[in-house]
């Protein structure tokens, strides 16, 4: 047994009562961080403005509903977290928190962001962080994240859903933008994680995670990385043609776009050893760069009126 | 032991302050709202 999974098993018999900050590491902020950016700019580009108030609330809810859907994530994956050197010192696998406490600390918190997020703003948006966090749980961290090669590809749609859970907080109501914000999100997930899972396809397998590189090797994940880049890149560009950006997002998406996919063809290229490694790590971290550009743009053109008008008529669907 | 304990009683007194603090935002943000929703009804009803 190694030493990461003896002080797991040490966790299990720990008492219950770990620090404030345990329990915060539990919610993962930083995920948090780039749903509650995504799930502003679903709220700031929809064309009825919410309350301030209201906003902060809906924004607070869902920072809270993701968080509380990490929790559980951690609650559920602790055996195989411990496997993981990226995860081995969260907290359940380090005694620091019972799992009995990470599940109730993420019900409590889930309930009460949906129940929350209902009776403050409206209940078609609760209703989407309950499916958000309800397939995030159930369906990606229960079932398809030990199952599937596929796992990241359909889970990704509970990471894509904040612009549609801000844009329905806003309006009440779900229309073309916001879904084409979700596919977005959606399509950019696979590169985004696979590009990762290349370069840690060792720990995935010791934990007996099928991720595609485990599965199906680095080069079958390669083409499928620039097959889902080549896609991104013209989707990315989709909010200009129909009218939720303007021009500086179109060409901003154009360039970055194109940039995505030159990454890609790197990283389909150079295939061996760290130097391999070392360009998917590039892709992972441009991608990231991309998305927080993307919708920072977005987030700029709406909220701030720059960049420029909609597009003529005639270029837009 | 002792110290256990004692450690044990010094994170659930941090833990309480926590909830208590939670528990007072939201006191507050449900006031701010109930106070945001309610206001423009308030004002524009039929007299």
């Amino acid at each position: 047994m190694s030493d990461v999974s003896q002080t797991y098993t040490q966790g299990l018999d720990a008492a219950p009562g770990g620090e404030v900050g345990d329990f915060v590491e539990l919610l993962k902020p930083r995920v948090m961080f780039l749903v509650v950016f995504t799930g502003l700019v679903g709220l700031v580009a929809a064309p009825v403005p919410l309350h301030p108030i209201l906003a902060i609330a809906a924004l607070l809810c869902i920072a809270v509903g993701s968080g509380a859907a990490g929790a559980l994530n951690m609650w559920f994956d602790a055996d195989i977290d411990q496997h993981m050197e990226r995860t081995a010192t969260r907290p359940i696998p380090q005694g620091r928190v019972t799992e009995s406490e990470a599940l109730t600390f993420g019900a409590i918190l889930s309930i009460g962001a949906v129940g929350c997020l209902g009776l403050m703003v409206n209940w078609l948006s609760a209703g989407l962080l309950a499916l958000t966090i309800g397939f995030y749980v159930f369906v990606y961290t229960m079932w398809l994240k030990r199952w599937t090669p596929q796992n990241i590809v359909i889970g990704g749609a509970a990471g894509a859903m904040p612009p549609m859970i801000g844009w329905a907080a806003a309006t009440g109501s779900i229309s073309l933008d916001p879904i084409v914000l979700f596919l977005i999100i959606f399509i950019w997930t696979p590169p985004h994680f696979w590009a990762l899972a290349i370069c840690r396809s060792k720990e995935y397998e010791r934990a007996g995670v099928p991720m595609l590189p485990v599965t199906h090797g680095d080069d079958h994940t390669r083409n499928q990385i620039l097959v889902y880049s080549l896609l991104l890149a013209p989707l990315g560009c989709v909010p200009a043609l129909i009218g939720l950006g303007g021009m500086l997002y179109l060409v901003s998406s154009a360039v970055l776009g194109v940039l995505f996919v030159g990454f890609a063809i790197r990283c389909w290229r150079v295939r061996e050893g760290e130097e391999g490694h070392r360009v998917a790590m590039q892709l992972f971290a441009y991608s990231v760069l991309y998305l927080f550009l993307l919708f920072s743009i977005l987030l700029v053109e709406k909220g701030f009126g720059i960049g420029g008008g909609a597009l003529p008529a005639l270029w837009t669907i | 032991m002792e110290d256990g304990d004692e450690e044990f009683k010094r994170r659930r007194h941090k833990r309480n302050i926590a909830i208590a603090l939670v528990l007072g935002g939201l006191v507050v943000l449900f006031f701010i709202v109930t106070i945001v929703r309610l206001g423009g009804n308030v004002a524009n009803r039929a007299i």
